[in-house]
Parts: C-alpha cells; structure tokens; sequence
C-alpha cells in the first residue's frame, strides 16, 4: 500500500508543486530549510489549504481528487495532526483534549472504538499523571506529547508531524524523542514528519523527502538519500551516511562496541549495548579520510575497505565530497580537492575509508 | 430620596429593553464579528467603519433616520405594516431596534478582538480532531472567546441603559412605553422636580460605576489567566 500525493498550490513566493509515491508504514520525514514549503504540502495533505489542487491517496482510500470532484473537507479525513505549538484547548484538561476527538472519531466511524484505545494511548506516552491538568500546568515537552495523544486517539490511518520538536529546547526534544520512537516501533501508522533538523532525520526517519522551493528534491530509503553525492549540500555541515548495523562484540577492558554492518565493522564507544542490539550510527562526511592502503600506524581504530563511487564538488571550491562504496553500505567523505589529486584518486578505484569518530543515534 | 412610581416603571422599562437589546445584539454581532475577523475580502473596512458609524454619528441624527425609516412612508415602516405589526416609532420595539443600531460598535469590537487573538489555528486544530466548522464553532471558538462574549453583553447593556438622544428621537418619551430612565430625569428636570432627578441620577451613577468596575475586575482575571498560560 502507498500513499500517493500529487499537490500544486500557488504561493506568494514560489509555488509549491509535488507528486511522491511514499510507503504507507514507518516515517517519512520531509525535510527542507525553512520556508521550502515543506508545512504547506503537510496542510494540504490534512486538508487545510483550500485553493490546494490534486491527489491525496491512501492506499485505496481518496481524500481528494479534484480531476473527480472529490475532496474531503479536513474533518472527514482520518488522520491525526500535531502542530509546531502543541495548540492544546486551553478550556478544557488534558482529559477533555483527548475526548474531545475520540468521541467524534467514533461517532463518525459509527462502531464503538475501544475506550482502551486512550488507555493505552496514555500509557504509550506517559501522560497519566497529568489528566487533570490543564495547559497552562503542563511543561513544553508535557505538552507535546498530550498533543501527540490527542492525535492519535482519534486512531488515524495516517500521522501528520509539523516540526514536533522545534519549539523545544535542546533537554525538552531530548525528553519527547524516545516516545516518537515508540510510536514508529509500536504503532503500525505511517508518519509524515516535516522538520528542518538532521539529527532528527538520523534518529526517525525510514523514508526520506528532500524538498525545495515548492519541488521535491529526493525521495527514497533514507540511507541512499542521505549519501545522494548532489544532495548534502543541503545538509551542510551535517552531511554524512546513515547506518543500520548490529552489535557483535564488546570489548569490556576499553569501553568499545563492534558493530558489524553490511559492508564492514566499526567499532564504537559502548554507552551500555548488548549484543545482538540494531543501532543506528551516523558517520558525518567531516569525519572519513581516504588512504589508498590500510593504514597502519595510526591512531584511528576504523578503517573500512572501499570502492570510489563518486567524487563531487563541494560547496567550497577547496572540498570535493567523495562517495565510497563499501559492501552495500555507503559513506561519504569531505576532503580537500588537492588530497584527491595528490592521490590520484578516480570513480571506481579502491580504497581505505578511516572513520574517526562515529554517532550511535539510537 | 424618594423614587415615585413613575420611576420605578422607567427603571424596569430600561432593564427590560437593555436585555432584551443584549440578546439580539449578542445574535447579530457575533457572525459580523466573525467574518470581519476572518475576511481578506476587499469590503472588510467599509463594513467596519460601517459598524462603527455609531460611535461617532451624533444620537439625534441615527434618532432622525431611524425614525423616518420606521415611520409610515420610510422602508422599515412600510415593511412593519405590511407584516401587519403597524409602525415601530413610539414602540417598546422601535427602541430595540434604535438601542441595537446604537449599541452594535460596543457588541462588535470586542468580539473581533476575542476572535483575532484566537487566530486560526484552533480551529484548524480542531478540524483535524474531526469537528465540523459549526461544531467547532460552538464547542471550541465560544469557549475560547468567553472574555469576548462577557465585554461584548456588558457593554452593550450598559450602553444602552446610558442612551438618551436616540430613545427621546424615535420613542418620544412615553410614560410606561418608551420612557426610559435618562428621559425620565430629564423630564424631572424641566419640571424642575430637581430631587427626583437626583434620585434616579444617583442610581444610574451607582450603576455604571458598579459595571465599570467588574469590567475592569474582569478584564485584569481574564489577563492574569492569559498570563499564567502563557
């Protein structure tokens, strides 16, 4: 099953235009700088941009296609929205905030919906405590999360997230975090996500979605987009490859963790892995160097045998980003353009990638 | 101080036209409130200053149209007797309808206002949590905008206890009918019945000085709540 979104919107600055076919399970973050229209095309899939034309499909199920006709007003889509600002009713508790879909979710599902729904809603994110409260009583974080359960009492076919998390400050994301986790790992409802912020990317998404200026950039596994050579210009600084791996071995006397995964090992710190544990590691481009032969003397512990899959201009004319392909896995690297000369370096030679430092991000 | 009997029909005449004024108003300012607060259409101001137009226009010259549109040859009146109701000049119901004309500003303003500071999103949110837009409407705007709807019945109240030009204009002072209590006093005073005006001067004092000051309570609640939620 796939959610199909083909959009056009006419906007003051440019116009937002979009047709992806997106897996209807896991997350699919959307990601962008502010401004690329990335929230405009989360409103038009919930509906709430009226001069928004084309498809929104879920599976077999249409919300909207103008060529037929057919547009479901924002109330009669099933779907579950968090907004930037939690936007809590301030008249009502935290009780009446999550009734207050439920009871029309299941009237217009006209079949009784579990009340053990919200139950387990409350216990999937820990808002137990606060049921009484109201807004104003509940911190950022606190409030986010009632907001996420709000949304998904109403048992929605599909999640829409607008930036979550950016209206928290560093130990309030780190606080909601874990919980979206959950919900990827727990719930069988697709996410769309829009967010600006890499590590967030690194951390949820399965699927990603590059967009700018109204256009759709990439789409893909997040992996292969991540290390598409003409994209990290996008990402900057934080350019770099995301790895799913398994922890095969640790090695107790010096606080290390071998992950194995396809393509090579890595040894990282160990923050309390077990073996047999998935993890995903972040490798920033910044960290990876390039030898022609498996450095010996050295004191980086990591060095992955490769093939160049790419070499590609950087933003600084100085740089070149390198794509190196290891087994099934690829990494990018950042390095100077006259080091690649020096090397002599060409598309399809092997060679070592040294990994410096590497980021569990789960 | 001794009120006559006179004065107390006056007195139960003006609280019986300000609610009922209140009610009516409540009714027709809250969807005008409504769409001047949303619309990008380009006849928003024309009809915001339309609204406001009492504000400013001197009572005896809204008192001067009202009457010639009441009367037996202007719209409203030739409307009323078609409908069988007889012309509302020098009616208890002539003076509703002049007291919502003049009081609309006083209702509308601060619904706008409510309803502006609210913004869209609740709305929106409550969308997505598959409300209807009436449904909505009523179960998450009304709420909201509550300090909205309080400012809006007791202004409008107490504005239209307070008017004069436009009731002497359109009811002409009719004891028992029309005669309320700021054309009362002024009947004790050009009779020169200078304690009675007193008497019922001192209660509209001590009224609007009572409603002003819970406005003001009101008000610095309704903040302070704001304050601490935010």
């Amino acid at each position: 099953m796939n959610i199909h979104l083909q959009l056009d919107m006419a906007r003051a600055d440019f116009d937002v235009s979009v047709d992806v076919q997106l897996p209807a399970h896991g997350i699919t973050v959307i990601f962008g700088t502010s401004g690329c229209g990335k929230t405009t095309l989360l409103r038009c899939v919930a509906g709430l941009e009226p001069s928004a034309r084309g498809v929104v499909q879920l599976g077999h199920e249409v919300w909207q296609d103008d060529a037929q006709a057919v547009r479901l007003p924002a109330h009669q889509r099933a779907l579950g929205y968090v907004f930037q600002e939690a936007s809590l009713f301030d008249h009502l508790d935290v009780a009446g905030n999550l009734a207050y879909g439920h009871t029309r979710a299941e009237k217009q599902s006209r079949n009784a919906m579990s009340q053990a729904v919200v139950q387990q809603t409350i216990e999937l994110l820990g808002i137990g405590h606060l049921l009484k409260r109201r807004s104003h009583e509940l911190s950022g974080g606190e409030r986010q999360r009632v907001a996420i359960a709000r949304a998904l009492v109403t048992q929605p076919r599909l999640l829409l997230l607008d930036e979550p998390l950016a209206a928290l400050d560093h130990a309030r994301k780190q606080e909601v975090l874990p919980w979206l986790e959950k919900l990827r790992d727990d719930l069988n409802i697709p996410m769309l996500y829009v967010t600006h912020a890499v590590d967030e990317v690194a951390r949820l998404a399965d699927t990603l979605v590059v967009m700018n200026e109204g256009r759709v950039q990439a789409n893909g596994p997040v992996a292969e987009v991540l290390t598409q050579a003409n994209l990290p210009v996008v990402v900057g600084d934080d350019a770099g490859a995301l790895l799913t791996g398994v922890v095969l071995n640790i090695d107790t006397q010096w606080h290390l963790a071998q992950i194995g995964f396809a393509g090579g090992v890595l040894w990282v710190r160990d923050s309390g892995l077990v073996v047999g544990q998935t993890v995903r590691l972040r490798v920033l481009a910044r960290d990876v160097s390039v030898t022609l032969h498996e450095a010996t003397h050295t004191s980086i512990q990591n060095h992955v045998p490769c093939v160049v899959d790419a070499i590609t201009q950087d933003a600084h004319p100085s740089q070149v980003l390198l794509r190196l392909r290891c087994g099934d896995t690829v990494l990018l690297a950042r390095v100077t353009a006259r080091g690649v000369h020096d090397l002599g370096l060409q598309v399809g030679m092997p060679a070592w990638a040294q990994v410096k430092s590497v980021a569990l991000v789960k | 101080m001794h009120l006559s009997v006179e004065d107390f029909q006056a007195i139960a005449l003006t609280l019986q036209l300000a609610s009922v004024t209140t009610v009516l108003l409540l009714l027709l300012a809250t969807p005008v409130a409504w769409w001047l607060a949303h619309t990008h259409s380009a006849w928003r101001t024309p009809v915001a200053s339309l609204v406001a137009l009492p504000l400013v226009l001197p009572p005896t010259v809204l008192g001067f149209y009202l009457l010639v549109a009441l009367g037996p040859n202007g719209p409203i009146g030739q409307f009323t007797q078609w409908a069988g109701w007889g012309t509302l000049a020098f009616s208890f119901w002539g003076l509703v309808l002049g007291s919502v004309v003049y009081s609309l500003p006083f209702a509308v303003q601060p619904l706008v206002n409510a309803f502006e500071a609210m913004g869209s999103r609740p709305m929106e949110v409550a969308a997505t949590l598959r409300a209807s837009k009436w449904d909505a409407f009523f179960t998450v705007a009304v709420p909201l905008a509550k300090p909205g709807f309080v400012m809006a019945a007791m202004l409008s109240f107490a504005h239209t206890v307070g008017e004069f030009g436009v009731v002497l204009m359109i009811g002409g002072n009719i004891p028992d009918k029309t005669r309320v209590v700021s054309t009362q006093i002024y009947g004790h005073v050009e009779a020169m019945a200078y304690s009675q005006a007193h008497g019922l001067a001192g209660v509209m004092l001590v009224f609007s000085f009572v409603v002003l000051l819970g406005l003001s309570w009101f008000n610095r609640s309704a903040q302070q709540r704001k304050k601490v939620s935010a």
